[in-house]
């Protein structure tokens, strides 16, 4: 327990303070978080900002360029597609945020557990990580759509399965750091819980490279989700999605109605990007020596 | 070391059983199965026809008699044959290896062509505008979905060849090998190789900046360069040089993703080679190819992994195995 | 050309459309030479054997190679019951009150390794399609349940007995995947032809590459004199349509066979003008709406016809037509064939009226009725773009308008046919494309599963059955066609068991260097390549 109290002390700052010297150390990092905050009002409050319904068809509208009337033109099926992209950014963040949260919180857990506990609990989590990380994605993704069909909630499933086991591989090599400094030792001969051991002891060490990977999941859900489209396993019609948006557009209507093609691609690309110069950022600013794994 | 690796090869084995149990499991939960798809095609699906399909292909045998089939099958080194074209799988995955080792190769080279002295120009000038350009590069390599930008660098080639010569010109969508027509293969495989080597080179970019960064403060580096030596000595010989470490790792790991970015990227460029195969095995449930395929892609994540670490071991002296 | 005889076995049918530039053509003396190459939208087929597969990937693939008794008429396969011979010398008029068909057998046609055909390999083949063997696999044994024996009393008559006279079984008979094979080594090996070719017609094998192309060379015996023109054709399997687009533009392949979207269409017209040429024309594929009357609340009448007047055709196929390859407002037959039902006859069946406004008002009334208003339900589809996910877009936006909130499941195609065979969906999206246009058998696609396996709407209707019946074996056209508006309002208006959306449009684009085919009604006819020459 003492050493806790031995501690450097935190340089307490003003929560302005550090936005500001954020914004001053990371220019990118701070652009990354605009694009983000942007994407999540445009998510947020889709009903109140979308100019049109993104499912109503209109046939007198059809493949129409940007204009006036629609900022970003129509779809094949006459719908504005800045309304599309705007309820767009809901789905995408849902499926990015649920996927990041579940895979990272279950590889916390797991991973945590696993450094905690050695022994053969370690050792056949470990080769269940082995087997899952080293699953080829699209059978997990191909099988979970076939057997449940594609819904939001199934393309999710599909997405954050594979994400476990880095998550989980990563937080158990920075436990396994902590677990031998002589605080845990100290505090497992106090006869401390091994939860409490393990939520007041190890978690917080652990806390800093989970963060960054859960910004790092965030885009790469996002990205999935596209792939995903591409092979016509994501999310389905009528609902307003990025990668399903590129797929059918950016096959069919690439070179007659190019803006089909290109704002989807752009929303995506821009978010993803958004997400990982924030997440360096983050990584920067909390520990500069972390690596990335 | 040899105990080491004996060990690592020991522990390999259950990740296959294991692997070869969730493949086999995940399969025979999708509904329907490859009598279905076949028949279904098309004309009438008559349950006598399904039947005489099913025994044909022994699915009318106990799940464990089929499983222990395949266990014992991959152990002896024996995949059976395609239950979609009848072919011994062996043949079917050889003849689409050349494509996929071609292009994973070549952005590997393009990758590495571009990561190495990008990342390490970008860490040597951390926060410089130079630095932000190559990150900022780098970072739109991860962020773009590798099929769009297939789909828009086959488009930009047919519309730059159109505005130049006016005839549109793409690359030829049948495969030919690189020993029959060098010229004509390149240019199958050099677009495909570059859009995923795209994405390739900017995670190993990052990479190797950040472990740049990271030896650039160590002591050794502020010793020489206290010493006086020249700058480029500094950088080539003793940051660099302890730098790729995590480099390498990286390499190897992501060589072995590969097989994931080539699903989408042969679909669009219409090439014959695993990935593809790997989506039609799946969709036409064809148990066999989809196992054989799996347990090949799992075998090469065991094996770069081991590799890895073992080079990771040869180089950095610092760590021992225990 | 001369050598064949054609036979119009009914009166003239001909509505489809072909492109104004496909005629000039015929003007032309056709050259001589060159390489076709062109692109099958698929992956490749499992096996090579046409008598056992069922995808257009084996019969785009392997029909350049192959001989079948006899064929639409390749100068007008627009029609859909124009048969010439292909094998034989002549049509034969049928004897024994229609139950009869002897056909004559060319003389001098020889297999690809110079031994001759003689009518005893076609009677086998035949008979294998027809009646296979034990352990033999035919996938279309089912369309030929008329047929009672084929024989061959000499080595050039092959004899067709029929259980009953059909006007079904001419059509029937010039199933394209009906290859001849050799007597020979069908009975040593019935899988042979699976994994290798072997057949008389036009082209011969030269190579395959698995998964990839497959290439052929002129056959220098073929029969029909002068054919083919091209000294040999590459198909290249190219699944995905981005590819195939790009690849006419650069002239990597010359067309594709199967149907292209609109969208293709106009990008390919605006980027290379008159260097392409587009063909269209009524397809015989049609894409059905089938509520599961097993599930509630779809077992009530009402909700079904709900759902068949909230969606307008008239308005929905000019429109859906820019973007997806249907086109044609019809009912249950093909609007191309003397038995569809004309426009007048359409109106007044359910979910046809002139005026949506009114439908969609009767739509609510009998929703409200029905105690399912707002009804949710998943409309379970198959995993292809075309017309499939955009007639679903399109239907449930319909639906929406009178209040029922519809999703989309979209599944591979195993587990989309598990689930339509074991009744695990509300509402499917289902087909119904068939390789010859036969409206008689076609149409019995709605006939209960009892009596047509393929059918998943969950019902048993012993009165649809009888009036189909009574209309298959009507002798008099003109009765027949009555008979056949009668089964038609039953199904689709009485009972509401499918809903009809738009027929398919096939749109072909090839280079305009590639002359002497005409564009048929079905992406499974005229495709042996042997009309077809290049203009270089």
């Amino acid at each position: 327990m003492t050493a806790i109290a031995n501690d450097p002390p935190e340089i307490r700052r003003s929560w302005t303070q550090a936005a500001r010297l954020f914004v001053r150390r990371q220019p990118l990092g701070t652009f990354g978080l605009v694009i983000v905050v942007v994407a999540a009002i445009a998510g947020l409050s889709a009903e109140w900002i979308a100019p049109y319904s993104p499912t109503a068809n209109d046939f007198a509208a059809m493949t129409e360029p940007p204009s006036l009337a629609h900022w970003l033109g129509t779809d094949q099926f006459g719908r504005d597609l800045l309304s599309r992209i705007i309820y767009g950014a809901r789905t995408a963040l849902i499926i990015g945020f649920v996927s990041a949260f579940v895979g990272g919180f279950a590889g916390l857990v797991l991973g945590v557990g696993s450094a905690y506990f050695g022994g053969w609990i370690d050792l056949v989590l470990q080769r269940v990580m082995d087997i899952l990380m080293a699953f080829p994605l699209i059978i997990m993704a191909l099988a979970v759509v076939a057997i449940f069909g594609t819904g939001v909630q199934n393309v999710i499933a599909a997405i954050t399965i594979p994400l476990i086991p880095r998550c989980a591989r990563v937080v158990r090599a920075s436990a396994l750091a902590i677990r031998e400094v002589p605080y845990i030792d100290a505090a497992r001969t106090s006869g401390f819980g091994h939860a409490r051991i393990i939520l007041r002891h190890m978690v917080p060490n652990v806390v800093a490279p989970f963060l960054i990977m859960l910004t790092a999941f965030v885009g790469q859900a996002i990205l999935a989700e596209a792939s995903l489209s591409y092979l016509g396993l994501g999310v389905q019609e009528p609902t307003p999605a990025w990668g399903l948006m590129l797929q059918g557009g950016a096959e069919e209507y690439a070179s007659t109605a190019p803006w089909i093609a290109i704002f989807p691609g752009i929303a995506i690309a821009l978010t993803v990007f958004g997400f990982s110069l924030f997440g360096d950022a983050l990584r920067d600013a909390i520990d500069p020596k972390l690596r990335e794994r | 070391m040899y105990r080491y690796i004996l060990n690592r090869l020991l522990l390999s084995i259950p990740t296959l059983i294991g692997a070869a149990a969730l493949v086999f499991i995940l399969m025979r939960m999708i509904p329907g199965d490859i009598c279905v798809v076949r028949l279904g095609s098309g004309g009438s699906i008559n349950p006598a026809s399904v039947a005489n399909c099913h025994a044909q292909l022994g699915l009318d045998r106990s799940l464990f008699l089929q499983f222990v089939d395949f266990i014992v099958g991959f152990a002896a080194g024996d995949f059976g044959t395609s239950m979609w074209s009848g072919k011994p799988v062996i043949q079917e995955i050889a003849t689409r290896i050349p494509v996929s080792l071609e292009i994973a190769l070549l952005a590997t080279i393009v990758a590495v062509l571009i990561a190495i002295p990008l990342g390490t120009i970008s860490a040597l000038h951390q926060n410089s505008w130079l630095d932000h350009v190559v990150r900022t590069v780098a970072i739109a390599g991860i962020a773009t979905p590798s099929f769009w930008l297939g789909i828009m660098s086959i488009l930009m080639v047919l519309e730059v060849s159109h505005l130049v010569t006016g005839a549109p010109w793409m690359p030829p969508i049948d495969y030919v090998s690189l020993w029959d027509d060098p010229l004509r293969n390149l240019s199958i495989v050099i677009l495909p190789a570059v859009t995923i080597g795209y994405r390739y080179s900017a995670v190993t970019m990052r990479m190797t900046r950040s472990a740049m960064l990271e030896v650039l403060r160590e002591d050794y580096i502020r010793t020489a360069r206290a010493k006086g030596l020249v700058e480029h000595l500094v950088v080539n010989r003793h940051a660099l040089q302890n730098a790729l470490l995590p480099v390498v790792t990286l390499i190897g790991i992501e060589f072995a993703f590969l097989i994931g970015g080539l699903v989408v990227t042969e679909q669009v460029f219409n090439l014959n080679g695993i990935g593809r195969l790997f989506v039609l095995a799946v969709q036409n449930q064809d148990y066999t190819l989809t196992q054989a395929l799996v347990m090949l892609t799992v075998a090469i994540f065991v094996v770069t992994n081991l590799v890895v670490d073992v080079l990771y071991a040869w180089l950095d002296p610092r760590i021992r195995f225990g | 050309m001369k050598t064949r005889t054609g036979v119009l076995t009914a009166g003239l049918s001909i509505v489809l459309t072909a492109a104004l530039a496909a005629a000039p053509a015929m003007a032309q003396t056709p050259k001589k030479g060159g390489t076709l190459t062109y692109m099958i939208p698929a992956d490749a087929p499992p096996s090579l054997d046409g008598h056992k597969e069922n995808t257009f990937a084996t019969l785009h693939a392997t029909a350049p190679f192959y001989s079948t008794l006899i064929a639409i008429n390749p100068d007008n396969p627009a029609s859909s019951t124009d048969f010439v011979c292909d094998l034989c010398t002549e049509m034969p008029k049928p004897t024994d009150d229609g139950k009869t068909y002897t056909f004559k057998i060319r003389k001098g046609v020889k297999f690809h390794d110079g031994t001759p055909l003689t009518a005893a390999d076609v009677a086998l083949s035949w008979q294998y399609i027809v009646h296979p063997p034990k352990g033999v696999s035919s996938a279309r044994e089912s369309y030929m349940v008329m047929v009672d024996t084929v024989t061959s009393p000499d080595p050039e008559t092959v004899v067709f007995k029929l259980k009953f006279a059909t006007g079904a079984f001419l059509p029937a008979l010039s199933d394209p995947y009906a290859y001849i094979y050799k007597k020979e080594t069908l009975e040593k090996d019935p899988t042979w032809f699976e994994k290798n070719v072997m057949g008389s017609g036009p082209f011969k094998f030269s190579a395959y590459e698995t998964g990839q192309s497959m290439k052929g060379v002129r056959n220098p015996d073929y029969y029909h004199a002068g054919q083919p023109y091209l000294d040999g054709f590459t198909a290249i399997f190219a699944a995905k349509q981005s590819v195939r687009v790009d690849a006419i533009r650069a002239d990597r392949a010359a067309t594709e066979f199967r149907g292209m979207p609109p969208s293709a269409r106009d990008e390919l017209v605006k980027e290379l003008g008159d260097k392409v040429t587009v063909q269209t024309g009524d397809w015989n594929c049609v894409n059905l709406l089938t509520p599961n009357q097993k599930k509630k609340p779809f077992d009530d009448v009402r909700v079904r016809r709900a759902m068949a007047l909230a969606i307008d055709p008239w308005k929905g196929a000019p429109a859906l037509s820019k973007i997806a390859t249907v086109h044609t407002v019809g009912g249950l037959v093909f609007p191309g064939s003397p038995l569809a039902a004309t426009k007048e006859e359409l109106q007044k069946i359910v979910g046809f009226g002139p005026d949506i406004e009114k439908s969609r008002a009767e739509a609510r009334k009998l929703l409200k009725e029905a105690g399912a208003e707002g009804l949710k339900f998943e409309l379970m589809n198959r995993n292809v773009d075309q017309p499939y996910k955009f007639v679903a877009t399109w239907a449930i936006d319909e639906w929406s308008k009178i209040g029922l909130k519809v999703t989309q499941k979209v599944l591979p195609t195993g587990p989309f046919y598990d689930a339509l065979r074991s009744g695990g969906f509300e509402v499917a999206v289902e087909f119904n494309c068939q390789n010859m246009v036969n409206p008689l058998l076609d149409v019995a696609k709605v006939l209960p599963r009892s009596v047509y396996p393929e059918n998943y709407g969950g019902y048993e209707d012993p009165k649809l059955i009888e009036l189909y019946d009574t209309m298959l074996k009507e002798p008099d056209p003109a009765k027949q066609r009555e008979k056949m508006r009668a089964f038609e309002t039953y199904a689709l208006d009485t009972q509401v068991d499918t809903i009809m959306t738009p027929w398919w449009e096939r749109i072909i684009v090839h280079r305009s260097y590639m002359k002497g085919w005409k564009i048929s009604p079905s992406h499974y006819l005229n495709l042996n390549l042997a009309n077809i020459w290049l203009d270089k």
